[in-house]
């Protein structure tokens, strides 16, 4: 071991090197290094939050959905029922129109009958005062005898 | 393999000298000087060319592998120095990179240098800075004076003569011998420091020559003795990294 001035040379050195790293190269990269870590702590606590958020907008959407299903199951309801009292409204409305067509019918059919029964007690009026005539073989003054054949055509 | 004219002894001897100049206390060893602060550029050029484009964003291949170094320095400042000194962290850095490449030297094939050199006249080529206790010694030397220097500037020059002699012992009387086992256990820092990479590398250094001296069969010992060095060559470096800081953090420390 020989230990010489080579020592001075290369503590000269190290102070140099030392000094030299101290300033230009230690603090920029550090400096980088930290800035970079800083950017991705932030990215990963806002990919975090967006998470987060992304769950509770997912849970929003399944509660709104849950929601429009009931409601429309509730519209759907209504409707139905909506529809059942239509359909029970129309067939009342129906019954009594075909009731009122039924009674109309049975009045027209009554007067018709009314109408060819006076016709019929008419023309029988009629033919018994010709029948009459023919009985007695002259003229019956109709005038005179209205007020029989009245009485009769009343009796038929 | 040498040359048959000289024997294998010859041919270690020679491999340990040191290309040197000036004479006796003023001999300064070319090569060591040379390879450290060749060494030392490589490292400040690379590190300052990715400290001068440093970006926040997306870090090129090369940013990584520096960024990768300096928060492993960093992370190692932190756990163990818990002051606050600006100069801790660049300095261990550049003791890490710095011991690790001149360590590295250790890989160059040992003939492969002095025989380039040889062709230009150069006779003598210690590739290893490591390998050469002035290397060493000036580390631990630097290192030495900033613990003299942060213990002072910490506690003050009585805190520090105080730290020196009243403990471990409490008594009066007993701080002569207080003051000379803290004086060994202050000196054996950077001694320790200095002969323990010196000691590593020049014994790596030592069997890589004589590995090459034992004919055709060292291609696979000297693969096996390089592969072995995958440890010790960062592990030499980590350790005095390691150990500067461990000692600058003491240095810190107010009783």
């Amino acid at each position: 071991m020989n230990l010489n001035a080579t020592l001075i040379g290369e503590l000269i050195a190290f102070v140099v090197f030392v000094m030299f790293c101290m300033k230009y190269v230690w603090p920029p990269i550090i400096g980088a290094i930290e800035e970079r870590q800083k950017t991705i702590a932030d990215g990963l606590a806002a990919s975090d939050r967006a998470a987060k958020d992304l769950e509770l907008a997912q849970e929003k959407a399944t509660a709104q959905l849950k929601e429009a299903k009931a409601q429309a199951a509730a519209i759907i309801e209504a409707a139905k029922k909506h529809e059942a009292k239509i359909v029970e409204e129309a067939a009342d409305k129906a019954q009594a129109e075909k009731e009122k067509i039924l009674a109309a019918g049975h009045a027209e059919i009554e007067t018709e009958r009314n109408r060819a029964k006076e016709e019929l007690r008419q023309q029988v009026a009629a033919l018994a005062i010709v029948g009459a005539e023919k009985i007695l073989e002259r003229s019956i003054d109709a005038a005179a005898h209205s007020d029989i054949l009245d009485k009769l055509v009343a009796e038929l | 393999m040498s040359a048959g004219a000289i024997t294998s002894q010859e041919y270690i001897k020679h491999h340990l000298v040191n290309l040197s100049v000036g004479e006796g206390f003023w001999t300064f060893h070319i090569d060591t000087l040379a390879w450290s602060v060749f060494l030392g550029i490589v490292f400040l050029s690379i590190f300052r060319s990715v400290a001068k484009k440093a970006n926040t964003g997306v870090p090129g291949k090369l940013q990584c592998a520096v960024e990768m170094i300096v928060e492993f320095v960093d992370d190692s400042v932190k756990s163990t120095f818990h002051g606050k000194n600006p100069l801790i962290a660049p300095l261990a850095l550049t003791i890490f990179v710095w011991v690790l490449l001149m360590n590295a030297m250790d890989w160059v094939p040992v003939d492969l240098l002095p025989r380039i050199f040889e062709l230009f006249g150069v006779h003598y080529m210690k590739a290893v800075p490591t390998t050469d206790p002035n290397m060493t010694f000036a580390l631990a030397l630097g290192v030495f004076i900033l613990i003299i220097y942060y213990s002072i500037k910490v506690k003050g020059l009585g805190g520090f003569i105080k730290e020196l002699t009243t403990q471990p012992f409490g008594h009066w009387s007993l701080y002569p011998v207080n003051f000379i086992l803290e004086m060994v256990t202050l000196l054996a820092r950077p001694l320790s420091l200095a002969l323990r990479l010196f000691g590593n590398l020049y014994a790596g250094e030592l069997i890589f020559l004589l590995i090459a001296t034992i004919g055709l069969f060292q291609l696979p010992v000297h693969f096996l003795w390089a592969a072995f060095h995958l440890l010790v060559i960062p592990l030499q470096a980590f350790i005095f990294m390691m150990l500067t800081i461990l000692y600058l953090s003491l240095a810190h420390e107010d009783h």
